[in-house]
């Protein structure tokens, strides 16, 4: 049976085996997860009084890195030094608890944690808010962040700047953060620390000198790492004497007790027994109880503006606790934090079980895993080749896999997934089909359900952002695939004596089935990929069917693409005083003329048409 | 992180895309021809003068396109940060030795939202450490919102002699879009005073290529700004930059990206409209008339030497207080709570200090150079490159050679400058002419290496 999903799976999106370190679809990622236990050992025991921690001694912080680079670790060593966990060698990744996390090395799902820690006579309560790592989940990441002041950059030593590194970066540039750059596994023996500070200042402009150079691992200048954190981030600016204005960040669902929601108080004080309401959903909720994560609950009187905690309210769906929500009191409503949208599927696939006796088992799996994730969303379909089944929103490749990955490992369920599709947009100019839509723009989540082009003036095509950090040995092939992908380069930098990153704005549907493992295999294996969603694009798009037995399936059935040309845009810029960013654009753009030189001109994409034909083959 | 650039200007210039389907051989569009250099400017010979931008980076509320160095507070000390800048202005000063300001230029941020009392300890502390003329200008920038006569009219009394406003649109709806607190009436009264006040002297800046914003709108636009402006008007371009509110609704596809060939036309109609009557096009985004260019902002594009004050403030000078002979780059800490502890406890709050190498010299000469009509004289080129003269440089085969023949570069006795043509297109042509450059040098190596000559380490040369 496994076998047979294996199979299916050459349809979906062909992932690195799950091993640690295989690269950048491989690293933290975050799913609402049906996290089975939790540790209830502090209950009982008295509850804390948190109003002795006034904001001034309050730093709200996360931890950013790519894939393997020591995030955890450096979590694990936080915990230990501010006691909240005791030290022992059987400290590995605590903050990371599913199978899945554990094996690939990534955090599925995210955990926050307060830390005490007294520095020069004051004690301070630190909160470490998790994020999950993947770009995937970039608005998780971006809400997450939105509840800190600051953050910690973990960069290896070895590896340097990796492409989800330079996306982590300005998710925290973009919210305002202060940055900690932090160096880690100085102990390795291939460690660099120099080559990756200058890499450190070449890109995010962070002189070199504000680098700390670690070993997690070890411990080595773990304690340093708390006092910049201390000093470097200011505290949260909001009051207890305002209204209750929390932000929801995270939430996770507990079969005994329901929904519990990670917090962050943007002004005000909460407390068992006030009623509270959300500002999505306009529901009223009484407070059951209140507290710290350290990591595991621990109830406390109240929770104050600055600080961060969870909440358990009587919700009963994690629908009811979106990331991104607002909760007020009754009757003292506030404006609701800025940012706040429904989470938005970006990839699509079919999802059949491999005997059709098996419909029934798959169902009940999928309710349950999805009970706490609300970012899948769930369609029935049936075909007349695979039967009943149904077509899953993931917000991105990584989630898709971990998805499938933890259904297999979880639930002992191998299904066949149909080739993964994104969501176009289609403008309509048939009455006919406007009337009955009942709006003049549609969006076309199975490409079975494809408007024809006669009823339509105009498709539109889901973007990313791509950035590829590479070894400057495979630019010229990597160009040439970005190429192959419709792919138009926006940006081309050394950030070191032999290491190039290249930005490329990408249709997503070109990089959803095998882009990672072509990237990977040119590169052998020393190429690193992330990306970040773009919008929508005009597209000149045709249905293909694919036949088997002569037959179309139209489960099977892809959008591709007629070629078409990109205008080039330039804009120039004028910043008064601060001319550096300007300088620099400009340098990248003399640095790109003399790389092309080099590479000599690259050819025009190849026929997408024989591409399509030559992969079916390939494989 | 942003520094020098005001709220009241926040918008990237622009000379967009190069115009469609028109080129090098197309007839040149009407206009004072480019071509023959306009008079150069003459430089100061004593070389210890400098511009000096001081940085006011707080607004009431953050517009949807800034991305600037600009923080929204609840309850502002402003005597600590008075205090401060001043403190701050005097040991640059001291630092760098200069013996006159040529201009002073106070920048955000919404500068207007600061005192009188502000401004004027910040001149006075200026006057105190170094020679101010009672001739050099002082440019303020103004938001409508916090522009009324009586407060102008206690930024002149405390020194304030030219103002620039930032009025962006002429409509009320995109002045909703841009986020920004007043209406288009209330922008009218705010030039209105400020012309009364500062006649010849008051700045407008406007943009253009808003999402949504059709070639007829920017048209009624520029009409009514013209109807409404003094001697001098900024021209910039919006660009949606990364982490604003604009941005990410033109992303999210909730407004249309405006397209490139469109933002080309806006431009070239505004420059040949305002040509037409009476501006000189002296720079990328800027146009006066009488005369009434900005010594401030020509110092930039110039490559003068200018100190930067306040947070995240930038700087290009040389530190003779310490002995120096080389041109530095400087930034000031951009997060106004730190700025001010460092500014307390060693009398500035300088973030980084790099030296800059000659080729790193002349990449900035070259770029903000060529933003001006008067190009790169030869006299100011010596005096970043005494060895390697222009024509040494960009005379020989290459690329600056195949652009003149395109109708974009004109090299010749006046020094390096744009023709009409090339001005609107000059991002296009500055990676050629850099590269160029870098070669001439003998710098093109791979990978470059402008990083090489940074030191960041933090001077302590405090009280």
């Amino acid at each position: 049976m496994a076998l047979a999903g294996r199979a299916a799976l050459r349809w979906g999106p062909r992932l690195p085996s799950p091993c640690p370190a295989a690269g950048p679809l491989c690293r933290p990622a975050w799913l609402p997860a049906a996290r089975c236990e939790r540790h209830y050992s502090s209950r009982g025991q008295g509850k804390l009084d948190m109003s002795t921690y006034p904001v001034e001694s309050i730093r709200n912080f996360s931890i950013i890195a790519h894939v393997d680079h020591g995030k955890s670790t450096l979590a694990d060593r936080l915990l230990e030094i501010t006691g909240t966990i005791s030290k022992t060698d059987r400290n590995k990744q605590v903050l990371d608890k599913l199978q899945v996390e554990r094996e690939r090395g990534i955090t599925v799902k995210a955990q926050s944690a307060s830390l005490f820690y007294n520095h020069e006579g004051i004690n301070y309560l630190l909160n470490l808010i998790d994020t999950p790592g993947h770009v995937d989940f970039s608005y998780e990441v971006s809400r997450s962040l939105s509840a800190c002041q600051g953050v910690i950059l973990v960069v290896d030593a070895n590896e340097g700047i990796q492409a989800q590194t330079v996306a982590n970066f300005y998710l925290a540039f973009e919210a305002q953060l202060s940055i900690i750059p932090v160096i880690n596994k100085i102990d390795l023996k291939n460690a660099d620390p120099e080559r990756v500070e200058k890499q450190i200042e070449k890109l995010f402009d962070i002189p070199r000198d504000e680098c700390i150079r670690i070993s997690a691992k070890q411990g080595t200048n773990v304690e340093k790492v708390l006092q910049k954190v201390i000093e470097k981030i200011p505290p949260p600016q909001c009051n207890t004497a305002d209204p209750l204005k929390a932000l929801v960040f995270d939430s996770t669902f507990d079969h005994y007790r329901g929904v519990i929601a990670n917090i962050a108080l943007f002004g005000g004080e909460i407390a068992k027994g006030q009623k509270i309401v959300s500002a999505h959903t306009k529901k009223r909720y009484e407070v059951n109880e209140v507290g710290i994560l350290t990591p595991n609950e621990q109830p406390t009187h109240k929770l104050y503006a600055g600080q961060v905690g969870y909440l358990i309210a009587g919700m009963k769906e994690v629908t009811e606790a979106q990331i991104g929500d607002t909760l007020f009191l009754y009757k003292q409503p506030v404006e609701p934090l800025p940012g706040f949208k429904s989470a938005k599927p970006m990839v699509f696939a079919g999802m059949y079980p491999i005997d059709q006796t098996e419909y029934n088992n798959l169902k009940s799996a999928l309710e349950r895993l999805t009970l706490n994730d609300s970012s899948v969303t769930v369609h029935r379909d049936s075909s007349l080749a695979l039967g009943a089944g149904w077509r899953l929103g993931f917000l991105g490749l990584l989630h898709m896999e971990v998805f499938n990955q933890r259904l297999e490992q979880e639930y002992n369920m191998s299904v066949i997934l149909t080739a993964p599709t994104v969501p176009y947009k289609a403008v309509l100019s048939s009455a006919k089909l406007i009337k009955e839509y009942g709006k003049d723009e549609i969006t076309i989540i199975n490409p079975a359900q494809f408007p024809d082009k006669l009823s339509v003036s105009e498709y539109l095509e889901p973007t990313v952002l791509g950035t590829i950090v590479t070894p400057h040995e495979y630019i010229g092939k990597i160009i040439t695939l970005c190429q192959d992908r419709r792919a138009v380069q926006k940006d081309m930098l050394y950030i070191d004596e032999n290491r190039v990153m290249l930005k490329y704005l990408f249709p997503l549907n070109e990089i959803v089935v095998d882009f990672y493992d072509a990237l990977k295999s040119l590169s052998s294996g020393y190429a690193s990929f992330d990306y970040e969603d773009a919008g929508y694009q005009s597209a000149d798009l045709i249905k293909m069917d694919i036949l088997v037995n002569g037959n179309p399936v139209e489960e099977l059935a892809t959008v591709i693409h007629k070629l078409k040309a990109y205008r080039k845009n330039v804009v120039a810029k004028c910043y008064g005083g601060d001319i550096t960013r300007r300088m620099k654009l400009l340098k990248r753009q003399a640095e790109g003329k003399r790389l092309m030189r080099k590479i000599g001109n690259v050819e025009v994409p190849r026929d997408a048409f024989i591409r399509v034909l030559k992969k079916e083959t390939d494989k | 992180m942003a520094a020098a650039r005001g709220c009241t200007r926040k918008l990237a210039a622009l000379a967009a895309a190069l115009p469609g389907g028109g080129g090098p051989g197309r007839a040149l569009a009407p206009g004072p021809a480019v071509e023959p250099a306009p008079e150069p400017v003459q430089q100061a010979a004593a070389p210890a003068t400098a511009a000096l931008y001081v940085h006011w980076p707080y607004c009431r509320k953050r517009c949807s396109y800034c991305n600037f160095n600009t923080y929204v507070v609840r309850a502002l000390d402003e005597a600590a940060v008075r205090a401060c800048l001043v403190r701050e202005a005097q040991t640059l000063l001291r630092l760098s030795q200069v013996h006159s300001v040529t201009s002073v230029f106070f920048g955000g941020g919404t500068p207007s939202l600061a005192s009188p009392g502000t401004v004027a300890a910040v001149l006075e502390a200026v006057a105190g450490a170094a020679h101010l003329p009672a001739a050099a200008e002082v440019t303020l920038e103004a938001n409508p919102s916090s522009a009324s006569a009586s407060r102008l009219a206690g930024f002149r009394a405390a020194g304030v002699n030219r103002l620039s406003i930032g009025v962006q649109s002429l409509d009320d709806a995109e002045l909703r879009m841009l986020g920004r607190e007043h209406t288009a009436a209330e922008a009218r009264q705010a030039v209105e005073a400020a012309r009364g006040l500062f006649p010849g002297r008051t700045s407008m800046d406007l943009l253009f290529g808003l999402p949504g914003q059709s070639r007829d709108a920017w048209g009624q636009r520029l009409e009514a700004a013209l109807g409404l402006c003094d001697d001098h008007i900024s021209l910039y371009q919006l660009t949606l930059e990364r982490g604003t509110a604009l941005a990410a609704q033109v992303r999210g596809g909730a407004l249309p990206a405006p397209p490139q060939d469109l933002l080309a036309d806006m431009y070239e109609t505004a420059r040949n409209v305002l040509v037409a009557t009476g501006f000189r096009h002296y720079e990328v985004s800027n146009f006066a008339r009488k005369g009434a260019l900005s010594t401030h902002n020509l110092s930039y594009w110039r490559a003068d030497e200018y100190i930067g004050v306040g947070p995240g403030a930038h700087g290009r000078f040389v530190l003779r207080g310490e002995g120096g002979c080389s041109r530095e780059a400087r930034v000031q800490t951009p997060e106004p709570v730190t700025w001010m502890r460092e500014v307390q406890s060693q009398g500035h709050g300088t973030r980084s200090r790099a030296v800059l190498n000659p080729l790193q010299q002349l990449e900035e000469l070259l770029s903000l150079g060529l933003r001006t009509d008067e190009g790169i004289t030869h006299e100011r080129w010596g005096h970043f490159s005494p060895q390697l003269s222009l024509q040494d440089v960009f005379g020989e085969p290459g690329e600056a050679r195949a652009l003149q023949q395109s109708g974009w570069l004109v090299l010749d006795s006046g020094g390096l400058r744009c023709t009409w043509a090339g001005l609107a297109v000059l991002d296009s042509l500055l990676p050629d002419l850099l590269w160029q450059l870098q070669r001439a040098l003998g710098a093109a190596r791979c990978p470059p290496s402008d990083q090489e000559s940074r030191d960041t380490v933090r001077d302590h040369e405090g009280q």
